[in-house]
């Protein structure tokens, strides 16, 4: 039973992060009607990010993070203007083939900054874990579940309750008349994209300091984002929350109870299973945003 | 192509080994055959089904890990372990057809993509079959009769060979019944099922001959690197197989094989001057760079400014 509790435990701190990657995504998915197969690049770049303003920069952790979210959301912001808005009108596909050159552009871009060796992020938290009852944790565990906490909270009251949200939930219902009743739907786009890559270099710095950072973990994110989107369906956040958490505990439990060989093999399972019985996700009537 | 030009070329490659300086040319061409023959595979789905398939190195990996089983394992000589490379990946393409196409583009894109990581993950766990990430050494070079094809001007006539069959089987293929149907789904699904077109039956059909033509190149790449470790599955394959389709021109007969000798020789030429990283990165922008400035590929474009253009349908816009 303690077993169990400490592997949900760890399955909510992974998966509160794993929700941060899915919002992302699903914001970028659903509105832009973009499939970003680089997002899990973004993901990488804040551990990088943060990496070098810590161990190199000597700077304070959280204004580390602060600027792997600003970088993640400048680059992305970047990507939307030169890239993804000449190509607006083409086809899906086209667009995810630019995303998926993009992506192979940064991680080799990584590989050639930082080398293959994997970097372990510096981290001013006590390493004795806090014993609760009959679980314990890090307290960098707890820091980071609770800062994703902070951040999904942040992101549903921007969408919720801000003008600029309400333009992107009205552009995402129907992009024609929201241009119409005068929503710059190229500022949304932007905007909808710096903040999804944002939020995936913020997962990214949490997840560094926990395990390793190396170039080709973008790869890995990039799937369980996906999985996590598909999980909540499309375009749906709250739904991407259940679904980062209920990705996180199921790959805690499946490398806990099964085989840890094949924790990663739970995402791509999930993917699969949903997408052919459940297309429009656990949660979700229908398609739709917030 | 004219059918002399067509002549002209099979001669060329027929005769390319007695003009290629060194062995080390023979490999980069011997290399060039075989991704001619994936990239022609992809071109199936991609180019004729409008589906994009990134979880195609998982049938190149599926053929190469049956061949390298069944004669390390086995003791199957070549031949029949090539049969049942093709008819394995083929198999793997029926089950992930008839589930996945289904789905249609991102959703199918992410179930293969998904498919490959299953595979790859089971490759590396599965040890007592596959010896896991160490992979299989000393995988039989193949023979013929009694001669062995273990030096590389024979290997590269059994390369080439197989581009000529994997070539006359997409042409049989897309110049059929069968390929103006895959074409005409492509190009508007609900018209064409609407006339009568048996959109399942197509897709899966398309995604079986494409996966075995995929597993072939697998098996081929297993005897001639004598080596199988769970790389095969590496995405860096897919990701190079669809520039070189889309690169070639997508949908069209030649444009994949341009594609396949294009990028298989430039890497190599580039590699003196930089290394495999750069060459990766130059890979992601140039995959930006095609789908800005030359969108329909290189053969399409040729096809335009020779006036000769290879019976091209405009490429489906969702």
């Amino acid at each position: 039973m303690a077993e169990l509790l400490q592997h949900l435990l760890n399955g909510l701190v992974l998966g509160g992060t794993y929700a941060l990657l899915g919002i992302g995504l699903t914001l970028i998915f659903g509105l832009m009607n973009v499939v970003n197969f680089a997002h899990g690049e973004f993901y990488a770049l804040g551990a990088y990010v943060s990496f070098a303003a810590l161990a190199l920069a000597g700077s304070d952790f959280f204004v580390a993070l602060l600027v792997a979210i600003v970088a993640g959301a400048a680059l992305g912001w970047l990507c939307e203007v030169a890239l993804l808005r000449p190509l607006r009108n083409e086809s899906i596909d086209t667009t995810m083939l630019v995303m998926i050159g993009v992506g192979i552009a940064m991680q080799n871009a990584e590989l050639l900054g930082w080398g293959g060796v994997a970097k372990s992020i510096p981290h001013p938290f006590p390493t004795a874990p806090l014993v609760l009852g009959p679980v314990a944790i890090a307290p960098l565990r707890l820091f980071v579940l609770v800062l994703a906490a902070g951040l999904i909270a942040a992101a549903w009251l921007l969408i919720q309750k801000t003008k600029l949200g309400r333009a992107m939930r009205a552009t995402f219902q129907d992009r024609d008349t929201a241009a119409l009743m005068g929503v710059s739907i190229g500022r949304i786009h932007a905007a909808t994209f710096a903040f999804g890559s944002g939020l995936a270099a913020a997962a990214g710095a949490l997840l560094g300091p926990i395990f390793l950072v190396y170039p080709s973990m973008g790869d890995l994110a990039s799937l369980k984002a996906f999985s996590v989107v598909i999980l909540g369906g499309l375009g749906n956040l709250p739904g991407a929350t259940l679904g980062g958490l209920l990705l996180g505990i199921a790959e805690e439990l499946g490398a806990g109870y099964i085989s840890s060989g094949y924790r990663d093999a739970i995402g791509f399972v999930i993917i699969i299973l949903v997408l052919l019985f459940r297309p429009s996700g656990l949660f979700a009537r229908q398609e739709r945003i917030a | 192509m004219t059918r002399t030009g067509g002549w002209l070329l099979v001669a060329g490659a027929l005769a390319l080994p007695l003009w290629l300086p060194s062995p080390y040319h023979l490999h980069v061409a011997i290399m060039a055959g075989i991704f001619g023959v994936l990239a022609m595979s992809l071109n199936l789905l991609l180019g004729y089904t409008g589906q994009l398939s990134l979880g195609h190195a998982a049938f190149f990996g599926i053929g190469a890990y049956t061949s390298a089983l069944l004669t390390l394992k086995l003791d199957w000589s070549f031949w029949p372990a090539l049969a049942a490379a093709v008819a394995v990946a083929g198999a793997a393409g029926f089950v992930i057809g008839r589930l996945a196409l289904k789905l249609r583009g991102a959703y199918f894109v992410l179930v293969t993509i998904s498919f490959a990581g299953v595979i790859s993950l089971v490759s590396v766990n599965w040890i007592e079959l596959t010896n896991g990430p160490l992979g299989l050494p000393g995988v039989p070079a193949p023979e013929l009769g009694p001669w062995s094809l273990r030096t590389k001007t024979a290997y590269y006539y059994l390369v080439l060979a197989a581009v000529g069959l994997s070539y006359l089987v997409c042409r049989r293929l897309v110049r059929s019944r069968i390929g103006r149907a895959l074409v005409a789904l492509r190009e508007n699904e609900p018209l064409a099922e609407s006339v009568g077109v048996d959109v399942t039956h197509y897709l899966v059909l398309a995604a079986v001959v494409s996966a075995a033509m995929a597993g072939l190149g697998g098996s081929l790449y297993a005897h001639y690197t004598r080596f199988v470790s769970p790389e095969v599955f590496l995405f860096t394959y897919t990701v190079t197989m669809v520039i070189m389709v889309v690169a070639g021109g997508k949908g069209t007969l030649a444009g994949p094989l341009v594609g396949a000798v294009l990028f298989t020789a430039l890497p190599e030429a580039l590699r003196a001057a930089a290394s495999w990283q750069w060459q990766m990165l130059a890979y992601g922008v140039l995959l930006v760079l095609l789908v800005f400035f030359l969108p329909r590929g290189i053969v399409p474009r040729l096809g335009v400014a020779l006036r000769r253009p290879e019976p091209v349908t405009p490429t489906a816009r969702r």
